[in-house]
């Protein structure tokens, strides 16, 4: 956490500096005249979800999007029908729908039509909800302002969002990141299993030597201490699972036009209520009479201390999952997209071109040095999830003693 | 800085879609996985582990034994050697005895030899002197003849002899 904070920071300070700048940074994105560079919106898009991939300039790979309004029923389409070109912004509104930064948005003014609509553009500003200052946008067409929703989500509120006009089910960058990675594991490892039907009782060969110690590792150095040697084995392909498909996402995440997915918290949050309620689903007569009744202690110190700590701590376990992997994860590419916008930066401000020229060295210096602290972070992340989750399970399942 | 963190940090806020679609393919992976990949890699490893372990299990058996028919080689070759000494300190011990035995034997036997040689040798010169006794007495009396012959070849030597010998008796 305190990774991302001091990341935050990095990206605070950016923010600071380009309020400095004059006031025409109030985009007005008509795609025409060259805009200042936020880094701030970059890095926070960078790793936000998108519903099309922006490959490089105005090229966008597009995705379905699947999209519920609960006053207007479900709506299907290719994204590349918003007509996203500049910074992913659309030219085009279906059925209220538009995107905005690679994101779709809805505009929840009932006076808009329905159906394919031109766009001209879009605006910020600032808006006062409940005594609070609010960023929002605004969709420009035919000389109106149109205020635009963000997708519901489930904070309630709390982080920003809340429950708005609809729900976006689309198949998003990340949702594709998912399915290639699933695609990819599958592939490798029916090959792995494959090399052990063939080599039965040899030595391994090929991608067979290279992910054995891996797997050996899970299973000597993380299952077999913290779970035992004789329980172990309900486990394995649950902690083999969620190494794997976070390792994998981990370091697909490195590669450019892949979504950032373990920084993403709802998926984090997902990996941790699944794990959650399997480790708790195992649990045996033991771990919950440590967590309910903890036998040798006085009732009173029970009633009013341990079982309620204990009781949290259920939901702490897999919260501290959920936030440690998406902190790591999401802080390493801010940090990381700060680094690369330095380049940007440098090169904008640059009136010499000497500091232009080292200013670019230094960041990308900085990114590759960033890159590969990301390359470690994506293992140990993977190793230090699959280690607790394993811890848990021991927890869960260790007999009284 | 609050503004930012809740205008455009998207990632943070749980999304019903992303946590549908994460669920989805988080439970396929798990599902799809192990059930094709991971089951059988650990069964594979499991295997091959337990053949690896039997393997060494045996050869340290056969370890076992062969130290153990060395140690019992050793055994009999110590026994053996054991044995060679007693039955040569018994063959020598027998060989003195023999020897001895034989010496002793050999002793008697000349002592007895000797003896009887004593005997035989003391009864041959009783016999011979007896036969030279005899021989001498008979070979004095053939010369007694001869020279009585030969002193009473005429009458008269005769009477003289015999008056001679008339006399010595007388005398005697």
């Amino acid at each position: 956490m305190l990774a991302l904070f001091v990341s935050l920071g990095v990206v605070g300070y950016a923010q600071h500096e380009d309020a400095h700048q004059p006031a025409e940074h109030a985009e007005k994105h008509d795609g025409g005249h060259e805009e200042e560079f936020d880094l701030t919106n970059e890095a926070l898009a960078h790793i936000a979800n998108a519903n099309a991939i922006h490959v490089f300039g105005d090229v966008f790979i597009p995705l379905p999007a699947i999209l519920y309004a609960p006053d207007h029923g479900w709506t299907t389409f290719l994204t590349s029908k918003l007509d996203a070109h500049h910074h992913g912004n659309g030219s085009k509104a279906i059925d209220h729908y538009v995107i905005k930064h690679g994101v779709i948005h809805r505009i929840a003014d009932e006076r808009f039509p329905y159906g394919e609509v031109a766009i001209d553009g879009f605006e910020h500003g600032v808006i006062e909800k409940d005594g609070e200052e609010k960023e929002v946008a605004y969709a420009l067409a035919d000389g109106h302002k149109y205020l635009l929703d963000e997708k519901t989500t489930l904070d309630g509120g709390m982080l920003g969002g809340g429950t708005t006009s609809y729900y976006d089910f689309s198949i998003s960058k990340g949702v594709v990141t998912m399915f290639l990675v699933l695609l990819l594991a599958f592939w490798l490892f029916r090959a792995v299993a494959k090399g052990y039907e063939r080599n039965e009782g040899k030595a391994p060969s090929g991608v067979q030597s290279l992910l054995e110690p891996v797997i050996l590792f899970i299973r000597d150095e993380v299952a077999i201490p913290f779970i035992g040697k004789d329980k172990y084995q309900k486990y394995f392909p649950y902690l083999l699972s969620v190494f794997f498909f976070i390792l994998g996402l981990n370091l697909i995440g490195q590669f450019p036009l892949a979504g950032n997915v373990t920084g993403n918290f709802s998926f984090t949050m997902v990996l941790a209520i699944v794990t959650g309620l399997y480790v708790n689903s195992q649990g045996n007569k033991h771990y919950w009479s440590h967590i309910l009744w903890m036998p040798g202690v006085p009732g009173i110190l029970k009633v009013l201390i341990l079982t309620p700590v204990e009781i949290l701590g259920v939901f702490i376990k897999p919260f501290t999952l959920m936030l440690r992997l998406f902190a790591n994860i999401a802080a390493g590419h801010i940090v990381l997209v700060a680094f690369v916008g330095l380049i940007f930066i440098f090169g904008h401000s640059g009136e010499s071109m000497v500091g232009a020229g080292a200013g670019t060295v230094m960041a990308f210096l900085l990114s590759m040095f960033m890159m590969a602290i990301e390359l470690l972070v994506a293992f140990v992340q993977a190793f230090v999830f699959t280690l607790l989750t394993a811890s848990y399970f021991g927890a869960a399942t260790e007999e009284a003693h | 800085m609050e503004t930012i963190f809740l205008s455009g940090f998207s990632v943070f806020r749980p999304e019903p879609g992303m946590i549908f679609w994460a669920l989805v393919f988080f439970l396929t992976f798990w599902f799809m996985i192990s059930k094709f990949a991971f089951k059988p890699i650990a069964n594979a490893l499991r295997t091959r582990e337990q053949s690896i372990q039997d393997a060494l299990d045996e050869a340290k058996k056969a370890r076992a034994e062969v130290q153990n028919m060395k140690s019992e080689n050793e055994k009999l070759l110590a026994q053996a050697a054991q044995e060679r000494a007693v039955i040569l300190r018994e063959a020598k011990e027998m060989k003195e005895q023999i020897v001895s035995e034989a010496q002793n034997k050999a002793k008697e036997e000349a002592q007895k030899i000797i003896a009887s040689a004593k005997t035989e040798i003391d009864s041959q010169k009783n016999a011979a002197i007896a036969e030279v006794r005899n021989n001498v007495g008979g070979l004095a009396i053939e010369i007694a003849e001869q020279v009585l012959r030969k002193q009473l070849g005429s009458d008269a030597e005769q009477k003289s002899f015999v008056q001679k010998l008339v006399d010595n008796a007388k005398l005697n």
